[in-house]
């Protein structure tokens, strides 16, 4: 297949088509303008729905709506879109209904710097709403894998009833590189109850732990609510209702994460120092870690694809295999870092830090990784 | 001619470096090439000084920005004086003969084209940006003259391909006459 010159907001909108998004609903903002306008120009072609809504809010809620009708929905972002989007993320995350939220990050907090790069929502993207509840984040290091991961934020989202974060940044929704624009192999839909309606309880599950939600308008009826609520869908304060949504909103997300969770790992067996990175920080590690291997410097790497639920356990296996100093490059003042930090100790933690609206450039790495290695 | 090329196109903002340098791009990747195009730009949409980078080499490329410029084209004196201490010794700057160039280190190679007179005669500002692209490609050879041109009338608007193919043009002619000069000095 032919590359084609595509940038990565634009290849966002290619796989969600292919995906089968019908429903767009979002209020454009820089640096993801283009995922509307994209979106704009190609879904009413298509006979699907796009709606630029008066804010972020009613973004959120028009595809949570939209969703619950059966239709695969999406909105994209920017930081402080996605603040205001995190009520409704929260109603998403409670509610057990399938959406894709896109967060091209910028420079925060408020509106910060509009046209440059940050990774300083990597923690509002999984605590950003209140309350103990389940996220999928994803996040892309280039213009393929953008839309690559596209399609598995929507087979991520009907599989496990789940909102999904597509954690992009403005280099790479910015960014023009040659992608195969493929058509997907595996496209996941919800699954469809099958009790009669009669009979339907829309929050009773099996083992999976993922209910089967109706879509509405095909003779199914039930309650939705951000309530805590019982299998039927109507509120409840029964404490051991209660204890029991909350327990398995949550483990529905932790019984599957080794099925959830990806990263690449590059020439890491051996290694005195891992680079952890995710997002365009990969770029830079890559090139650094490719280098000192060249020169015989036991530099592996940890390319990051699914940002949550975190990969704790691969990160502490591998750290005590190796026992290796890892680097933590990112576009924040550590957040990443300080995750880690759950399963890697501290002083043996090594942050590369960056918030002036550059890259962490090969250059300024590689002199960490040198001064590691020595 | 077979490089790795870490090229900046820079201007101000609405001159359409980055169509520019996404046009560059294309071309490349169509020639076979690996290649990566960023842009970055301020908040404004018109005005500032806006600036493409464009990667282009036969090897994989993971750092998508420009590292070791080596070459810098330049169509105002603020895109100049912002992006000329990012042109790596031995690089090349390509520029218009009215802006002012005397500060540049003498390790740069300073190429100094005629843009703005030729589009005036062409007719109209707005081809700068391809003129400048045909000056560039010329001087370079970093794509295939086929691709670039396919690419122009691909990404140009349909009702503006005659007019910027005659910018191309015109820049390809320049740019010979410019290369020609400095095989010469």
């Amino acid at each position: 297949m032919a590359k084609q010159l595509v940038q990565g907001n634009e290849a966002c909108v290619e796989a969600a088509i292919a995906a089968g998004v019908s429903f767009f609903a979002g209020y454009p903002i820089t640096p993801s303008t283009e995922i509307a306008e994209k979106m704009a120009e190609k879904l009413p072609a298509k006979g699907k729905v796009f709606i630029q809504m008066e804010d972020e809010i009613a973004s959120m809620a028009a595809i949570i709506g939209a969703s619950l009708t059966g239709a695969k929905s999406m909105t994209a972002t920017s930081g402080p879109g996605f603040s205001l989007m995190q009520e409704n993320i929260g109603y998403a995350a409670m509610t057990e209904v399938p959406v894709v939220v896109v967060n091209v990050q910028r420079g925060g907090p408020s509106t910060g710097t509009p046209t440059l790069p940050s990774q300083g929502d990597m923690m509002q993207a999984r605590w950003g709403t209140h309350g103990d509840h389940p996220v999928i984040a994803l996040a892309p290091s280039s213009v393929q894998e953008t839309y690559d991961l596209t399609f598995e934020a929507f087979n991520l989202s009907e599989k496990y009833m789940v909102p999904v974060v597509l954690l992009m940044d403005e280099i790479v929704g910015h960014m023009r590189e040659g992608i195969e624009l493929y058509k997907p192999e595996k496209i996941i839909d919800r699954r469809k109850p099958v009790q009669s309606p009669e009979e339907y309880l829309p929050y009773q599950t099996d083992d999976s732990l993922i209910p089967a939600l109706a879509p509405f308008g095909q003779g199914y009826r039930y309650h939705v609510t951000g309530l805590i609520h019982d299998e039927t869908g109507f509120p409840s304060n029964s404490p051991k209702v209660i204890e029991g949504l909350v327990e398995r909103i949550n483990k529905k997300i932790d019984k599957h994460a080794d099925e959830i969770i990806t990263y690449n790992s590059f020439d890491v067996d051996d290694a005195d120092v891992v680079l952890l990175a995710y997002g365009s920080p990969v770029r830079s590690a890559r090139q650094v870690q490719q280098a000192a291997r060249q020169e015989g410097l036991k530099v592996g790497l940890v390319q990051m694809i699914t940002v949550w639920p975190f990969p704790h356990k691969v990160l502490s296996q591998l750290y005590r295999q190796t026992e290796a100093t890892f680097i933590v490059p990112e576009l924040s003042l550590g957040q990443l870092a300080d995750e880690l930090s759950k399963s890697v100790p501290r002083e043996k933690i090594l942050r590369v830090n960056r918030n002036d609206g550059s890259l962490i450039t090969p250059a300024q790495l590689d002199a960490v990784v040198r001064e590691a290695v020595r | 001619m077979s490089k790795h090329w870490e090229i900046i196109i820079s201007g101000s903002g609405g001159q359409g470096v980055i169509t520019a340098g996404i046009i560059l791009a294309a071309a490349a990747l169509k020639d076979g090439k690996n290649v990566i195009q960023t842009q970055s730009y301020g908040p404004e949409a018109r005005g500032g000084a806006s600036r493409c980078e464009v990667l282009i080499s036969e090897e994989n490329l993971a750092y998508p920005k420009v590292q070791q410029c080596n070459m810098l084209v330049a169509l105002t004196q603020e895109a100049l004086n912002k992006y000329s201490s990012l042109i790596a010794p031995g690089g090349m700057l390509i520029t218009d003969k009215s802006i002012d160039t005397s500060a540049l280190s003498n390790d740069i190679i300073v190429l100094k084209a005629p843009v703005y007179s030729t589009v005036a005669n062409i007719g109209n500002l707005m081809v700068a940006n391809i003129l400048v692209l045909g000056v560039l490609n010329s001087v370079i050879d970093a794509v295939t003259g086929d691709s670039l041109a396919a690419a122009v009338s691909s990404r140009v608007p349909p009702s503006t391909i005659e007019l910027n193919m005659k910018a191309l043009t015109e820049g390809n002619r320049v740019g010979k006459e410019l290369k020609r000069e400095v095989e010469i000095a």
